[in-house]
């Protein structure tokens, strides 16, 4: 036997070297420079509470994004899952002010979640609707609804539970540094990690994004993955939409609008490829973690606000483009 | 003898893991047909992409009119006079013929504004050129196959063209037509256009070039006038001697143990009314044109499309096959016609590909992957099917076809299959590769597994088969034993 087959190419020679040439590398480095900029540049960026307000902020992102990915790996896409953050967070905290536990509303919200993904997957997946117009179509459906159930208001808590669920939600970890959210994505992102590298879950998911039509003439049920993507995707928004409440103390009618664009755009500048296939979670949260460190800093550096979509969405379309450049020169 | 229009020298070009052309010389005259002979992957399209500036990196000279050039893409070399029309036609089914034609090189009134007056002026006169009635206002996907062919000939030769590069012109055409496309070239060729053919049809190379140049497995392998020589002498020209080695008997015989028993199987799109049985440790051959049905008929095999009636009989018991899971489940194996399209992930790496069908065997009760068992599994293969790979991590993307078509052999040798159906096992990859899978072949039909294998090419038909199943338009025609199947008696079936 030769020396190279035996080789796996992962197990590294130089531990460093593999580090440096992994794909998320690039989009790391430039956040390092960013993160360095701002904590010279600006006294507040390292404070405390900055941090800790700006890794919360990551955190929702983060959270979304890391639900979608199952859903762009196999090349789809999710629109719907912004107006799923408002409208399970709405359903939670509607089941908290009906004097119900704190547990059973956690679980409502998923719920919420889970169902408004089967759906979409059903559609996707079963009947054969392009994924673009399903979830479009839910995020109008979904947001309908919570104008509905709250006329445009908030949901205020009034109830012993709502209490004893947002005292629960509002520790802290480490010293106050570390919220709810942060904890929650912590634990959500070695999940994912887990699932995605080693099960064979994960690996169907790459593959149907690699090549549906092979995938499924190898014997396995692409409509039952592409199925369960969706579902993942909105119950990761039903987590965020839960802990939302914690910050605000209600659940907003406004909650989680325009998520899907941030999320997507995490994704993308994680290095994960819209056509399927690519991409993995430490870029998610790389790239999350870019969109919020850049945001912060729009406004740490007192850029106008009105600017700032604009510099934001440029952003993001130039990470596309250095992703097709680095991709064709390969 | 006077200076010819075109030399080619000592042309070479390689691709990541294939060396497509090999110090190829090619030549041509003034009004002068000449052939470009050899297989599938012997590198007569490689050579022409050279010609006609596709491929601008290659080492070696191009020289025009004695004048050493390099083409920098298609359009330089359309401009300075080489013209191809492509096998498949490059043109806009929802446009007119006449707009079709003057594609990128509009008859402008105003700038940016396109005069039709004079489009369809010039198109008509074209047209009648070629002796073709086309309605220039015809959308194109209105028109028939020979009239699409004529636009694109139409359309190489709109600029002062000298060189004609016509790649299997004929394969589309019927009789009558590829008589009149003869005609045409014969009277292109008068007028000193000097034509490079590339065909299968032997006797249409024999009845229309000048001088046959035959390529082998990227090198000259032969050249001639047509006028001297007959079909035997192409085809050893083509083939050369490999023959022998590609002939080797096999060693085991088929037992009479049935293992797959089709029976009046009928089902979308095409297949009507199909049965046939395949043994333990038989290697039958399923000819037929292109179109025959018997890709669909695989497909129906293993619940890729729906059956509508007649049953599937898997080692004596009925089977129900509605998804290729259950095909995977039964250990009835499918490789494609088209590995890039219907066998890999591309993306992904050997070993993921490696186990794609068998991931089952490859987790814990948790749905845990084991990497060291993936791995042990793939290096098997790996060793077993000689893949050439620098190690299991290498993305499948990057090997070279034949390299590809094993991987995903050893994707579906990893389920152990009972019946393997094999899909132009050999399209596009190199000899060598070729002659080692029609071993693998061979070893896996000694080892007890049925095999159908389903081929466009005779010769391989008959080496591979101990029987030959014929399909024509969905049905089957005839199943011939080994010592009948002849390239005759097959071609009867498969056009009857």
């Amino acid at each position: 036997m030769t020396k190279s087959i035996d080789s796996t190419g992962r197990a590294g020679r130089n531990f460093l070297l593999d580090l440096l040439k992994q794909k998320e590398m690039g989009v790391f480095l430039a956040l390092v420079a960013i993160v360095a900029f701002l904590v010279c540049k600006t006294d507040s960026f390292a404070s405390k509470d900055n941090l800790f307000a700006v890794s919360r902020q990551i955190a929702y992102v983060a959270i979304v994004a890391l639900g979608i990915f199952f859903v762009i790996v196999t090349s789809g896409i999710d629109l719907s899952v912004g107006s799923l953050v408002c409208l399970s967070g709405v359903i939670c905290a509607l089941v908290l002010q009906g004097g119900h536990h704190p547990l059973l509303a956690v679980l409502a919200g998923l719920l919420t979640g889970a169902v408004a993904g089967a759906i979409n997957g059903l559609l996707v997946s079963y009947v054969g609707v392009t994924s673009f117009i399903v979830t479009l179509g839910m995020l109008s459906v979904a947001k309908g609804a919570v104008l509905v159930l709250t006329h445009g208001d908030s949901v205020r808590g009034s109830t012993e539970q709502f209490s004893t669920f947002l005292d629960f939600g509002k520790r802290t970890f480490l010293d106050g540094r570390l919220s709810m959210p942060v904890v929650v994505l912590l634990v959500l992102a070695v999940i994912c990690y887990i699932v995605l590298r080693y099960t064979v879950f994960g690996r169907r998911l790459f593959a149907v994004g690699g090549n549906e039509q092979a995938t499924e003439l190898s014997g396995i049920n692409v409509r039952g993955i592409k199925f369960f993507s969706f579902v993942i995707a909105s119950v990761a928004s039903s987590i965020v939409g839960i802990l939302y409440i914690f910050q605000y103390n209600s659940a907003q009618s406004s909650a989680g609008e325009g998520m899907e664009m941030d999320a997507i755009a995490a994704a993308v500048i994680g290095g994960t490829s819209l056509l399927g296939g690519q991409g993995s979670v430490v870029g998610i949260l790389i790239g999350a973690i870019m969109m919020g460190v850049i945001r912060n800093g729009l406004v740490l550096m007192k850029v106008d606000a009105y600017w700032q979509k604009s510099i934001i969405g440029a952003i993001i379309v130039l990470a596309a483009v250095i992703d097709i450049l680095r991709s064709k020169r390969k | 003898m006077s200076m010819p229009l075109l030399e080619m020298r000592e042309i070479s070009k390689g691709f990541p893991g294939v060396q497509a052309l090999k110090n190829v010389n090619f030549s041509l005259s003034k009004g002068e047909i000449v052939c470009l002979l050899g297989e599938n992957g012997a590198g007569k399209s490689t050579l022409m992409k050279v010609l006609t500036g596709v491929y601008p990196e290659y080492e070696g000279t191009v020289s025009l009119n004695g004048e050493t050039i390099r083409f920098r893409n298609t359009r330089d070399a359309f401009e300075k006079g080489v013209s191809i029309v492509f096998q498949e036609f490059n043109l806009c089914p929802n446009l007119s013929a006449m707009e079709n034609l003057f594609l990128g090189n509009e008859n402008r009134s105003l700038p940016g504004f396109i005069s039709y007056g004079a489009t369809r002026k010039k198109a008509v006169e074209a047209f009648r050129k070629l002796r073709m009635e086309i309605d220039p206002d015809a959308l194109v996907k209105d028109l028939g196959v020979a009239q699409q062919q004529m636009i694109e000939i139409a359309k190489a030769l709109s600029h002062d063209t000298k060189i004609l590069v016509m790649d299997e012109p004929t394969a589309v055409l019927t009789e009558l037509e590829a008589k009149n496309l003869f005609d045409l070239m014969r009277e292109l060729k008068a007028q000193g256009m000097a034509i490079v053919f590339i065909s299968h049809k032997l006797n249409e190379v024999l009845a229309i070039t000048d001088r046959v140049v035959c390529l082998r497995d990227g090198e000259n392998s032969g050249e001639a006038c047509t006028r001297e020589i007959g079909e035997n002498d192409l085809v050893s020209m083509m083939v050369g001697r490999e023959i022998d080695r590609f002939y080797s008997k096999r060693a085991g015989q088929a037992s009479s143990e049935v293992v797959l028993d089709v029976r009046n199987l009928t089902g979308r799109p095409m297949t009507r009314n199909v049965s046939f049985k395949l043994h333990k440790g038989e290697i039958v051959g399923l000819a037929g044109l292109i179109g025959a049905g018997r890709t669909e008929l695989a497909r129906l095999l293993i619940g890729a499309e729906k059956v509508t009636d007649g049953e599937i009989w898997l080692h004596g018991e009925k089977v129900s096959i509605t998804h290729p899971k259950h095909a995977v489940a039964r250990k009835i194996a499918y490789v494609s016609e088209d590995r890039k399209k219907y066998g890999l992930v591309l993306p992904m790496t050997v070993r993921e590909n490696t186990t794609l069908a068998v991931h089952s065997r490859v987790s814990n009760w948790a749905g845990f992957i084991s990497g060291s068992k993936e791995r042990t599994l793939t290096k098997d293969f790996i060793e077993r099917l000689r893949i050439k790979v620098p190690h299991a991590e290498e993305v499948v993307n990057n090997l070279s076809g034949g390299n590809q078509q094993k991987v995903v052999l050893a994707k579906w040798l990893a389920i152990a299959p009972d019946v393997l159906i094999l899909d132009e096992p050999t399209r596009g990859i190199d000899v060598g590769a070729k002659a080692e899978v029609h071993r693998i072949i061979a070893d896996l039909a000694d080892s007890g597994v049925a095999i159908l294998v389903i081929s466009s090419e005779l010769p391989e038909i008959l080496h591979v088969s101990d029987r030959v199943l014929v399909m024509h338009e969905g049905r089957m025609t005839a199943d011939i034993p080994r010592s009948e199947a002849n390239e005759e008696t097959i071609m009867r079936a498969a056009v009857a």
